[in-house]
């Protein structure tokens, strides 16, 4: 029980809002040295398991190659190609986005999305570049909000769109997990009772989408009122 | 194989000790020298993680934790970047884009199977990661030729949009570390034993309401819903609800994972899904993203409870 003093510290840590990089490693010291092991093996374990997930930190691979890509326009260019679509607003275009993403990852695609490689360069521009036609003084603080939901289109629509695929990983380790105690499933049987999540995930979040719609038309009918801090007054390109 | 895991880390190692090099010669800015050092000991990792010691590396672990902490590496918002009139390139520059999602695709279900050679392109066993890596040095090579850039602008754009993730760009692989360590030390049975002991067994709502929202808040506390999952099965799924009301355990797995995934939609310890898009999309706050996606976590997290409940114990 003593080693839950780690998880509370991580918690406490997060809303204090220290530096996460301090508070995860000092949580890491804390519960080790807590659970019994010796000074070096923390260091040991910390060192090997850094090492082990060097994975998770190679989508820095991709930003030399956004980075010219938007040296050159790129993201102008995402808001001029929705800017000729009169039917596109940001919301809808974001519940296209979730559609084509769920049902991508749910055939196994993966990897056709990815904050890095297309919600920034790709996605964002364009969900903007949609709400900016329709409300040129939209305020700074809804491209923020967009921006965010065009983040949590790419979230939802991973998540419950990859565990419908029945070679995913997640799959393969439920199975893996209940033949530990005995008791064999078959993938499809895991992947088609997952599916009334998935249809209800891509359901609710489509609605906040499309309620997006409705907070952004008010957003700039206020702003309209007070604040000129619309299009006409950001640089060319600061979107 | 010619792209191997180690291939693309050397890659990645180099990449980054590119940073550190511009980082130090940023002459007008504040704190260059440890922001250098901060990626350039990140580089070291990556350059040399396979025959440094675990406990050097533990070491770096906690210099990176520190730097960090004391606020030594530098964070400045990334702007647009255009530099020159879009029209020279105009709609072809989707083209360098979207190459890095197709080439990855291709080369994780296909790739095992090119050999040059007699060399086999692709890890076969690590198919996917090593695919990004060749994906993104394509992507690279097309969007230089095509925007006619000199390959140095590939370093300074790179250093622009990583300057703005900052710190967080690690952020993602340290809790997947302390994930490493909280295992060791057995926190996921000490949290399962906590929430077996507060639930009247008998009451199948209940048991049901304990494992569904059990996922959601290990998954939150640990970041990762695959490392929840079995200590919260193994703790209250398979004895309770499958042992002693006899409920169907794949209909148990599938929702119970995606329990765990409405975790994963809410909390800053799934990092890599909801603090580095903050940060790459440059919002002012860390937690937009979060508070983007908490009203359909809850609200798909109580039709879960409900989708347990009523087919769990019928099917």
């Amino acid at each position: 029980m003593l080693t839950l003093i780690g998880v509370v510290w991580v918690i406490a840590g997060f809303i204090c809002r220290f530096n996460p990089l301090l508070v995860v490693v000092t949580a890491g010291i804390l519960t080790g040295l807590l659970a019994g092991m010796s000074p070096a093996a923390v260091l040991s374990a910390l060192g090997e398991a850094f090492v082990k997930n060097r994975f998770m930190g190679l989508f820095i691979l991709v930003l030399p190659v956004v980075g010219v890509l938007e040296r050159a326009g790129l993201r102008q260019q995402a808001q001029r190609a929705v800017a000729g679509l009169r039917q596109a607003t940001a919301g809808r275009l974001l519940i296209v986005y979730l559609f084509l993403r769920e049902m991508a990852a749910a055939l196994g695609l993966t990897s056709l999305g990815g904050h890095a490689q297309m919600v920034r360069p790709i996605l964002s521009p364009m969900a903007e570049g949609a709400a900016l036609n329709r409300h040129p003084r939209l305020p700074v603080a809804a491209s923020w909000r967009i921006r965010a939901f065009a983040a949590s289109a790419d979230n939802v629509g991973l998540f419950f769109g990859e565990d419908i695929f029945i070679a995913f990983g997640a799959i393969l380790l439920m199975k893996g997990f209940f033949a530990e105690f005995g008791i064999e499933l078959e993938p499809w049987q895991i992947a088609v009772w997952g599916i009334p999540t998935a249809v209800s995930a891509f359901i609710i979040h489509a609605v906040r989408l499309y309620r997006l719609d409705s907070w952004l038309a008010a957003e700039a009918g206020r702003a309209a009122d007070s604040s000129p801090t619309g299009r006409d007054d950001r640089q060319e390109g600061e979107i | 194989m010619i792209v191997s895991l180690s291939a693309i880390y050397i890659v990645a190692g180099l990449l980054l000790a590119g940073m550190a090099v511009k980082s130090w010669r940023a002459v007008d800015s504040p704190g260059r020298r440890l922001t250098s050092v901060f990626w350039g000991l990140y580089a070291l990792t990556f350059l040399a993680g396979d025959w440094l010691p675990p406990v050097v590396t533990g070491a770096i672990v906690i210099l990176l934790a520190l730097i960090a902490g004391v606020g030594g590496v530098k964070i400045a918002p990334a702007g647009s970047g255009a530099g020159q009139p879009a029209r020279t390139a105009g709609r072809r520059l989707f083209v360098p884009a979207l190459a890095i999602p197709a080439v990855t695709l291709i080369g994780t279900l296909w790739g095992k199977n090119i050999e040059i050679g007699g060399w086999k392109l692709i890890d076969s066993l690590n198919p996917t990661v090593a695919s990004l890596g060749l994906a993104c040095i394509a992507g690279l090579g097309l969007a230089l030729v095509m925007t006619r850039s000199a390959p140095s602008t590939a370093l300074t754009e790179g250093h622009r949009l990583l300057v703005a993730v900052s710190w967080a760009a690690v952020l993602p692989q340290m809790l997947a570390t302390l994930g490493a360590v909280f295992a060791l030390a057995g926190v996921g049975k000490a949290v399962a034993t906590l929430i077996g002991a507060a639930i009247p067994v008998d009451n199948r709502f209940l048991v049901v309401l304990a494992y569904t929202v059990g996922m959601a808040a290990f998954t939150m506390i640990m970041g990762n819903a695959f490392a929840a999952f079995p200590v919260m099965t193994a703790g209250i799924g398979l004895p309770l609800i499958v042992g002693l009301h006899g409920g169907n355990p794949a209909i148990l797995a599938a929702i119970g994972m995606f329990s765990g995934y409405c975790g994963t939609l809410m909390t800053p310890m799934a990092a890599n899904f909801n603090i580095v898009p903050a940060a790459l999309l440059e919002l002012p706050d860390r937690h937009a993203v979060i508070r983007a996606q908490w009203p359909t976590a809850t609200v798909l997290l109580t039709v879960n409870v409900f989708l347990m409940y009523f087919l769990v114990f019928r099917f």
